[in-house]
């Protein structure tokens, strides 16, 4: 029994007869396909965690790249000179690739969304803003913050972006945990189908014995369980999908941002890991069942 | 047909069979006979590749054993119709489709040899039961589907394992009658049985060679039976 993919598509071929050598088992089949509902339903949520985590992830990410901010809270006259100066000192600090200072025009487009777009900026007292892109590697906050106290007193060092770290961390440790869950849940439908499928088997031990009698081979046997377990599968999986995602959407919206581990709503790509869950439920049970037959079929006469 | 060249079969425990060197030659009629657990089922085990022999070698159409793949024992066992004692079937499935079995499993299509299974369930008397399922018949019945089974692919050879042994003596020589049929269109035919009442029949209308199990070992049978 060669394990080639023509092989593989003339076992899946529709064969009434083949179908029909395997007598009806109720319970093993509705067992089968529970199962195969109950991982796929599990396998969504997983997946939906693994998404969510990961945008976040990635947002805080591109977030954390750019977002130390410089602030320099001076008397009108020295703001221009301490801003020289605080730049002088941020430009020549390892870990920063760029110190800029924002303009009039940008402070305002910042300041717009609290205070509308005709604020006078201009009258204001408003704080220089300074904007640090730093490299990977990150600066040393602390030695930076020493130097600047020197140089330019009225700057204020704001990494905010300190904070964030760990909390990427663990998001990046949450979608490791939503994958690894997958490859588990995938492992256990896998072990799931090949008990069955030994039992179906087993079961069937005098069917295999008549079919080998009367000169069948032993992909003709085989392909009649598998064909059988992998419909199986797929069915279940199939609705176990569709009602995973029903449930993420019975899940309260948040548009907040800070709703961010609540967002489990699967969005744009993601979709195709979704769709993807019961074809690979099938394969997996496709793949399980061949090699229990094999085996199985393997040890007889 | 089917050569043995000194071949010997051992279980776990000790030597069953020993020495067995016979040819089979196309068209004849053999009888098997010996006490029970003599190894005659072993035997016909060996002759259509169930059972790999421990020493010597067996060759079936030219072909020696011990080198065929699992496919090719099946390709081979559409040649070789065998028929057990206990014979079992598809039992969810009616005896028609049991007696087309063979037919579905090499591919054939099955609507295409409609009118030649029509005629092989009369030939065997078992029309009205055709719906049945297997479970439903009688022993006689269940011997009489497992023949049409063994020879719906016309098959080279027909082997029988103690065809008669659970049925009575008028079903047995229906069966012998359908086996004599066989044979005389050509078939070569092995029947293992311990009735020698049903070898004595067979001898009143074909030529037949009686082969004994005795000793572990195989041997012609005199012309005494």
């Amino acid at each position: 029994m060669s394990f080639n993919p023509r092989a593989m598509a003339k076992m899946l071929q529709f064969d009434e007869k083949a179908d029909r050598v395997v007598p009806p088992t109720g319970f093993t089949a509705r067992l089968t396909v529970f199962s195969a509902f109950a991982m796929a339903f599990l396998a969504v949520f997983a997946l939906a965690l693994s998404l969510a985590a990961g945008r976040v992830a990635d947002r805080w990410g591109d977030e954390l790249a750019q977002s130390s901010t410089l602030r320099i809270s001076a008397p009108a006259g020295e703001v221009a000179t301490q801003t020289e100066a605080a730049l002088r000192v941020l430009r020549t600090t390892p870990g920063i690739e760029e110190a800029r200072a924002l303009s009039l025009d940008e402070q305002r487009a910042l300041l717009s969304p609290w205070f509308g777009a005709s604020l006078p900026v201009e009258d204001l007292p408003l704080p220089q803003l300074i904007d640090i892109t730093e490299s990977d590697a990150g600066y040393d906050a602390a030695g930076l913050r020493l130097r600047l106290s020197a140089e330019a007193p009225a700057a204020v060092l704001d990494d905010h972006a300190r904070w964030r770290r760990p909390l990427i961390d663990a998001a990046g440790r949450l979608r490791l945990l939503g994958w690894a869950s997958i490859l588990l849940i995938a492992a256990a439908s896998a072990a799931m189908v090949t008990l069955a499928a030994n039992a179906a088997l087993a079961a069937n031990a005098q069917v295999i014995a008549v079919l080998r009698l009367v000169g069948a081979k032993d992909t003709y046997i085989a392909s009649a369980f598998v064909r059988r377990f992998a419909l199986r599968a797929l069915t279940g999986a199939a609705f176990g999908t569709l009602f995973g995602v029903a449930s993420l959407f019975l899940i309260p919206a948040q548009d907040d941002a800070t709703g961010f581990l609540t967002d489990l709503r699967v969005q744009g790509w993601g979709w195709v890991w979704v769709l993807l869950i019961p074809p690979l439920s099938g394969l997996v049970a496709f793949i399980a069942t061949q090699f229990a037959a094999r085996r199985v079929l393997g040890e007889l006469a | 047909m089917i050569e043995l060249e000194n071949v010997a079969y051992s279980y776990g425990g000790g030597e069953l069979l020993t020495d067995m060197t016979l040819s089979v030659p196309p068209g004849s009629f053999h009888f098997l006979t010996g006490p029970s657990g003599s190894g005659k089922t072993t035997f016909l085990k060996l002759c259509y590749g169930a059972l790999q022999a421990t020493s010597g070698h067996v060759r079936l159409f030219d072909r020696d054993v011990r080198g065929l793949s699992r496919d090719d024992v099946a390709l081979l066992r559409r040649k070789i119709g065998v028929v057990h004692q206990d014979c079992q079937f598809l039992d969810h499935l009616p005896v028609t489709e049991n007696v087309a079995l063979p037919l579905a499993v090499s591919g054939q299509d099955v609507a295409d040899n409609e009118a030649d299974l029509k005629e092989l369930m009369a030939w065997v008397g078992l029309t009205a039961r055709a719906d049945a399922l297997p479970p439903e018949l009688s022993g006689g019945e269940r011997q009489r589907a497992a023949l049409a089974r063994a020879v719906i692919m016309s098959p080279d050879v027909i082997l029988a394992d103690e065809p008669t042994g659970n049925i009575d003596w008028e079903m047995s020589q229906r069966l012998l009658m359908l086996l004599v049929e066989l044979n005389r269109m050509g078939k070569t035919v092995l029947v293992a049985t311990h009735d020698l009442g049903l070898i004595r029949a067979a001898k009143a209308q074909v030529q037949t060679r009686v082969l004994r199990i005795s000793n572990r070992r195989l041997q012609m049978a005199g012309a005494d039976l």
